[in-house]
């Protein structure tokens, strides 16, 4: 379950910007470089914080790095999804058109 | 006042020179000719020396499969006395689920053998774990670098499971919005970490590709009594094509039609934030097919060693809905469910197949593994959220970033091919324009041109006279 607050120790993702928009490269698209580059980097609470909050982690590699709270004990959410209806056919169609070509005898 | 940017970017030869290991000055011959093969012969390992290193890691010896369904099904819509064999490397076996693998174990190899204590890779795609895994193994600390984000915060799926994997082999990932910031921002992890750089684009890279190439020709010989007519490569940066065309090659295959094949993705912009998740596809297309083969060394190593068009005799490229349409039958027919990296080729194959008489062989050399995220299914609902329309007709309607389009039948899979002397001239105008102003190009710089273009020196010639006169 989330929480809004970590702990020291705490496994958490923090969040800062990397480029401000006047920092970021020249030629980017339009949209693009409209938009803040921001970072996220996953590693273990330095200190209590409530979301939002400046907070530094340890990360993997030994490094610290400081930025907000985004999130605590960060999980995974991507899934395969529903069937999609329109490759619904693709198995029949196709395993049906090969034993009749086989019973063709090509 | 400087920038963050520029004051990185300004210490970028410094601090390759330091993270690479290799000073590739050395290989430089002029403004525009650099010696390709000293290069990649550098590292002093042999072909043999890599295989037993890969073995070590538990990488490559991944299995060939004959696809007898596929082809059966290649037939029945072909011409009497068409339809090739058909063969894929399931590379999918690999450690980390990818032809990625054999990059990596060579990467990880040096690093530790130069005692660096990690190794820092910009990558999205396959490579990120592969380089996870190997660093594991070697008790290397690890950093990937990766683009996931659209401004929103919401992430691309197939790149959300590569951060995932990359996490589960203990790796630190940096995740980004999108930019091609990534880059400086990987320079100022390398200055900080003083880690090795794991470029996908070095030799060490590159030459760990030379394997797989090496084992199709082995094994296609001993399996058909021949090596392969047409082997097809998914391609995106070039190593793919770059390292399999020259393990062919040193395997004596060097009459196998090398053909590499990606995704058209023509209308969406690699830098935009907005078309970033309406691409559908995060490798094998055009967006990375194109720019890096018309000019490899925007790349992050001094010089890239995956130089594509040395080595392509053909550029094929297919749609995506076709490509998820023969994603789907794979699993179907074959019963290999994997990602649509390797089905890139695929597809093209079936498209070549038709048209090759039945005792010729097709091999597609790679697949990669699938699962949350990376699935046909996943990315089709998430374009659908994106408000891509996916509809089933003529895969020819297709239009990225608008409308996927789902092949009804095996007949419509068509694959188109791209200009290769296009591409060609489009290199050659890129090398020019990198050298200073008003440099004439020597005999020797037109030999390299041909060489680098697998074209020869009167066609160069031919093509720097109308870039002239343009």
């Amino acid at each position: 379950m989330a929480t809004a607050r970590c702990q020291p120790g705490d496994w958490i993702d923090v969040e800062r910007v990397l480029l401000e928009v006047d920092e970021r490269a020249a030629n980017l698209p339009e949209d693009t470089a409209k938009k803040p580059l921001r970072i996220w980097v996953k590693g273990f609470a330095e200190e209590a914080a409530d979301i939002g909050d400046e907070v530094t982690v340890v990360t993997t590699t030994g490094r610290r790095v400081t930025g907000r709270l985004s999130e605590v004990n960060p999980g995974y959410n991507h899934t395969f999804g529903r069937p999609i209806p329109e490759l619904a056919h693709v198995g029949v169609d196709l395993r049906a058109r090969i034993e009749a070509y086989r019973a063709g005898g090509e | 006042m400087v920038s963050r940017t520029e004051a990185i970017l300004a210490r970028k030869g410094e601090i390759m020179l330091r993270a690479l290991g290799m000073d590739y000055e050395q290989f430089e011959r002029s403004p525009i000719a650099f010696d390709y093969e000293a290069m990649m012969a550098a590292h002093g390992y042999t072909l043999d020396d890599i295989v037993g290193i890969q073995a070590a890691g538990g990488v490559g010896g991944t299995p060939l499969l004959e696809l007898k369904n596929l082809t059966d099904l290649v037939r029945s819509i072909s011409e009497p006395g068409h339809g090739a064999r058909i063969f894929v490397k399931d590379e999918a076996a690999n450690m980390a689920g990818s032809f990625k693998d054999r990059r990596a174990s060579m990467s990880i190899h040096v690093a530790r053998e130069k005692g660096y204590a990690g190794v820092i890779a910009a990558t999205s795609g396959n490579y990120g774990a592969a380089v996870a895994s190997q660093a594991a193994r070697a008790g290397l600390k690890c950093i990937i670098c990766q683009e996931t984000f659209d401004s929103r915060h919401v992430g691309q799926p197939e790149i959300v499971e590569k951060s995932r994997i990359c996490e589960a082999f203990g790796a630190e990932v940096v995740q980004m919005t999108v930019g091609p910031e990534l880059f400086s921002h990987m320079l100022e992890l390398l200055d900080e970490t003083g880690y090795f750089a794991a470029s996908l684009y070095s030799s060490f890279g590159v030459s760990g590709i030379e394997t797989l190439g090496l084992e199709i020709a082995e094994e296609m010989l001993a399996r058909t009594g021949a090596h392969p007519t047409a082997v097809v490569i998914t391609h995106a940066g070039g190593g793919n094509t770059t390292g399999t065309a020259r393990g062919l090659k040193r395997a004596g295959a060097t009459d196998t039609e090398i053909i590499s094949a990606s995704v058209d993705l023509t209308g969406l912009h690699m830098a935009s934030d907005t078309d970033f998740n309406r691409k559908s596809f995060t490798t094998g297309h055009t967006g990375f097919g194109v720019p890096f083969a018309t000019w490899p060394d925007r790349a992050d190593v001094p010089r890239n060693a995956a130089r594509s068009l040395r080595y392509m005799d053909r550029y094929l490229t297919v749609t995506q809905g076709e490509v998820f349409y023969v994603t789907e039958a794979m699993a179907k027919l074959e019963g290999l469910e994997r990602g649509p990296a390797g089905n890139t080729a695929m597809t093209a194959a079936i498209a070549l197949a038709r048209e090759m008489p039945c005792d010729a062989t097709v091999v597609v050399q790679e697949t990669e593994y699938t699962g949350a995220g990376k699935h046909h299914w996943a990315q089709l609902n998430f374009a659908k959220e994106q408000g891509v329309e996916v509809r089933a007709g003529e895969p020819r309607e297709n239009k990225p970033g608008t409308v996927i389009v789902i092949p009804e039948r095996p007949e419509q899979i068509h694959a188109t091919d791209f200009d290769l002397d296009r591409l060609r001239r489009s290199y050659i105008r890129n090398a020019l324009s990198h050298a200073p102003e008003g440099y004439e190009p020597t005999s020797e710089d037109i030999e390299f041109l041909a060489a680098d273009t697998n074209s020869d020196s009167t066609s160069v010639e031919t093509a720097i006279a109308e870039l002239r006169e343009a």
